[in-house]
C-alpha cells in the first residue's frame, strides 16, 4: 500500500463521523474519489425523498479534508475555517461521489473546490468551496 | 411567553427527517421568529479523535436545519424547502462533551426564496462556535409528488 492510500485508510477508519455517514474512497493516484453510499439516516425530506443539505454540505467538507490531508503532509487533520455549499440538484436516495481540488495550498491556509454528483458526473448536485487551515510543519 | 402555534409542528418536524432523529435533535424554543435547536454531543459524531471535537460536518447539518426551521417559523405553516445555498464561517472548535446549540432567525421572506442567518454555540451565545447565512426555496416540492426522487431519473437528472 502507498503513502496515500495509508493516510487516506488512517483518516476514514479514525474519524467516527466519517463512519456515522458511511464514507467510503477511491484512489487513482493522488486522487480521491469520495463514495457515500445511501443510508436511510441520511435523508432530510423524506417525502421525495431526498439526502439532508448538511450531509451533502458535510460529505463534501469531508472530501475536501481528507483529500488535503493527503497531498498536504501535515501532523494533524486541517481545520475548517469558512465553507459555502451551493445546492444545484436534489440528492436522491442513491450512492453519491465526490471529488476535490486543491485551488492553493499555502503555508497556513488552503482553499479546496468539492463536487458532488450521483448518476450523472455533469449534473453535479451541489459544489463546495472551502478554506482551511493547515497545521504547522515543525521547523527545527 | 405564549408559544406561536407553529411551535407545536415545529417541535414535530425537527425529529421527523431520518437525518435529524439520527443526529439526536430536539427543539429547545420557538420565540417569534427565533428558532433554538440542541444537538447533544455524542463520540460517534467527533471529526478529529486527538481532539474530540464534533466534526464540522454535524455543525453543518445542525445550522442547515436550525435555519430551515426558521423559515417555517417566519412563514408560519409549513411548506417543502430545500437549501440553495449556505455559507457557514467556524469561529472555533466546540468544546468536546457540550451540546451544541443553534439559533437562527429568517430576517427575509419573499414569494420564492427565503433568506436565514444561524449561530451555533456551545455555552454561551455571545461566544459562537460557527455563523451561517443561508438561502432557502420555498414550496421546493411543488409539482412533484410524493417519492419523485424513486423514479429513474429523465435525461436531466434531478432537475
Amino acid at each position: 500500500m502507498n503513502e496515500a492510500a495509508e493516510t487516506l485508510e488512517a483518516i476514514l477508519g479514525r474519524i467516527p463521523y466519517a463512519r456515522f455517514l458511511g464514507l467510503r474512497a477511491e484512489l487513482a493516484g493522488d486522487e480521491m474519489t469520495a463514495i457515500m453510499p445511501f443510508a436511510e439516516h441520511l435523508i432530510g425530506n423524506p417525502l421525495l425523498p431526498a439526502l439532508h443539505g448538511g450531509v451533502t454540505g458535510a460529505f463534501m467538507e469531508l472530501t475536501a479534508m481528507a483529500q488535503l490531508a493527503i497531498v498536504e503532509r501535515r501532523p494533524r487533520l486541517p481545520r475548517p475555517i469558512g465553507v459555502t455549499v451551493q445546492y444545484l440538484r436534489s440528492g436522491r436516495p442513491l450512492t453519491t461521489y465526490a471529488r476535490a481540488q486543491i485551488k492553493k495550498a499555502g503555508r497556513r491556509i488552503a482553499n479546496v473546490h468539492v463536487e458532488a454528483w450521483q448518476e450523472t458526473r455533469a449534473a453535479p448536485i451541489a459544489s463546495l468551496h472551502a478554506h482551511f487551515l493547515l497545521s504547522q510543519i515543525e521547523e527545527n | 411567553m405564549s408559544q406561536p402555534p407553529i411551535a407545536d409542528l415545529l417541535d414535530r418536524l425537527v425529529s421527523s427527517s431520518p437525518h435529524t432523529h439520527a443526529l439526536g435533535l430536539s427543539l429547545v424554543s420557538v420565540e417569534g421568529d427565533l428558532v433554538t435547536l440542541r444537538a447533544p454531543y455524542r463520540e460517534d459524531l467527533v471529526g478529529d479523535p486527538d481532539t474530540k471535537v464534533l466534526a464540522g460536518g454535524v455543525v453543518t447539518a445542525v445550522l442547515d436545519h436550525a435555519c430551515g426551521m426558521a423559515v417555517w417559523a417566519a412563514m408560519n405553516r409549513f411548506t417543502s424547502i430545500a437549501t440553495l445555498d449556505l455559507r457557514i464561517d467556524y469561529m472555533r472548535p466546540a468544546k468536546p462533551g457540550l451540546a451544541l446549540m443553534a439559533q437562527a432567525r429568517c430576517y427575509k421572506l419573499t414569494r420564492s426564496v427565503a433568506f436565514v442567518r444561524a449561530w451555533a454555540y456551545d455555552e454561551d451565545p455571545e461566544d459562537p462556535v460557527a455563523a451561517a447565512q443561508s438561502a432557502f426555496m420555498l414550496d421546493s416540492d411543488a409539482g412533484r409528488k410524493p417519492g419523485a426522487n424513486l423514479r429513474p431519473s429523465s435525461t436531466e437528472a434531478g432537475a
